[in-house]
């Protein structure tokens, strides 16, 4: 099978591989790259689990051909924990509200809230609600998920 | 770091020999027309992605329409709206000219799928699905949009309403043709619009029932009207029966009541266990055209009494 050469920026290193066309980006994060912090679900767009930013944006790796990271920027869960171990507001305020159980759509849901709070740092519990509506969780009930999320503002203002 | 990764169309086991990123309208063309129809058009690839894993499409090369230059614009043109082949559900919906000029658009997008696939998903890419049960195609029916489709062989201008042919079936052939822009006219003064959607959840659910109106007041007088409806046929259509009754009548909730009534006509919905009844949903048209009506004429400034 031929291959693609593919260069971008993954959570701040520019990286360069060649991978198989069809290759789906959540395959590449998880498997070639060992990046499992992004989960793969359903693989249909329908619960959200495999959610990156790309350009910043919220967006369904399960869904992206690998090759339309194409110069652009890809952000990962990992992706948020600096350089000094430290970690984001949000993902301190989903720790200390008990905002995870089982965790297989935290990576998801921090990584939305990231982008809803970089435009918009102070939203309403229906903003939150509706920025985060395309990330299912099946145990929380979303209300700890949301008041993480409110905490995370709060901390950040 | 350069590694390889050939061992990875094992987990995504699309098939796809090609993935090719044209960077011009010719040059796609160009692309899927050497390919003699085995080539596939894919813009967001939330359509495209889960066809290919169910196998439900038969290509071996994908031609990526996302990068294209100018396909990216939502416009005023004179008393038009031109909305371009790339756009997706998320521009659409946060456009200040759609929420105003034609604001059952703007609804209707912001439906679609969840944020993340409106992220990525278009408007285009909604109408050559063809499913009956598409947010954006729905309200585009009621307002009289019309596409234009582009091929190696020269371009051609569609009405929606000569659009959808089947079910996943349109006028529009995705190995040889782009659909490179919507058009349609903006709301004037005495136009309203409205979209109503019927679905269990408020997120990642295909919908029981959807109903986009477009209203046309003249004084207390509805002068004219177009009723679109999805899914309950196997393709979105409009309600001729129903707009051909309202139109010259007064705004009343009689005259709206007999609209719902006369709305059945055409509809044929499967009974469903996750999506009702065909006698519910059946019922629930005669209401939603109703309630359609009223928002839009309230939209255009009739006050249906």
């Amino acid at each position: 099978m031929s291959t693609v050469e593919l260069s971008f920026k993954l959570n701040g290193r520019e990286v360069s591989l060649s991978v198989a066309p069809d290759t789906l980006l959540v395959d590449l994060l998880r498997e070639g790259l060992g990046l499992t912090g992004t989960k793969a679900g359903c693989r249909e767009g329908e619960c959200g689990a495999c959610t990156v930013l790309l350009d910043g944006t919220p967006m369904n790796s399960c869904l992206l051909p690998a090759v339309k990271a194409q110069g652009r920027e890809v952000t990962t869960i990992e992706g948020l924990e600096k350089t000094d171990g430290s970690l984001e507001p949000l993902q301190e305020a989903f720790m200390g509200e008990g905002a995870a159980q089982c965790g297989f759509c935290t990576p998801a849901m921090i990584l939305t809230a990231t982008a809803l709070l970089k435009n918009n740092p102070d939203p309403d519990e229906g903003e939150i609600r509706h920025a985060l509506s395309g990330v299912i969780c099946r145990c929380t009930g979303y209300r700890k998920i949301v008041q993480a999320v409110q905490t995370a503002a709060k901390a950040r203002s | 770091m350069a590694l390889a990764f050939e061992k990875l169309h094992w987990h995504s086991k699309l098939e796809v020999a090609e993935y090719l990123v044209p960077a011009s309208l010719t040059e796609a063309l160009d692309m899927l027309a050497s390919h003699g129809g085995k080539a596939r058009v894919i813009a967001g690839g939330t359509d495209v992605i889960p066809e290919l894993r169910s196998r439900k499409l038969d290509v071996s090369v994908l031609v990526d329409v996302s990068r294209l230059p100018d396909m990216d614009g939502i416009e005023a043109d004179g008393d038009d709206i031109v909305i371009g082949g790339g756009v997706t559900h998320a521009a659409a919906a946060a456009s200040p000219l759609i929420q105003d000029k034609a604001s059952a658009l703007a609804t209707g997008c912001g439906w679609v799928g969840s944020p993340q696939i409106r992220n990525v998903a278009t408007l285009a890419g909604n109408l050559v699905s063809g499913q009956p049960a598409a947010d954006a195609s729905v309200p585009l029916l009621a307002l009289d949009a019309e596409v234009t489709i582009a091929s190696a062989k020269g371009e051609r201008v569609v009405p929606l309403s000569e659009f959808f042919l089947g079910l996943g079936q349109t006028a529009l052939d995705p190995g040889r043709e782009i659909l490179t822009s919507i058009r349609f006219q903006a709301l004037a003064d005495n136009q309203g619009s409205a979209y109503l959607r019927l679905a269990k959840r408020k997120a990642l659910n295909l919908p029981i029932l959807v109903c986009a109106v477009k209203a046309t007041a003249d004084g207390g007088n509805i002068a004219s009207a177009a009723i679109a409806l999805g899914p309950v046929a196997p393709v979105p259509f409009r309600e001729r029966a129903a707009e051909e009754f309202v139109a010259g009548k007064p705004a009343t909730m009689e005259t709206l009541t007999q609209a719902g009534e006369t709305a059945t006509a055409t509809c044929n919905p499967r009974d469903s266990l996750l999506r009702g009844s065909c006698d519910y949903r059946t019922e629930m048209v005669k209401v939603f055209v109703r309630r359609g009506l009223t928002a839009a004429l309230a939209q255009a400034g009739c006050t249906v009494k």
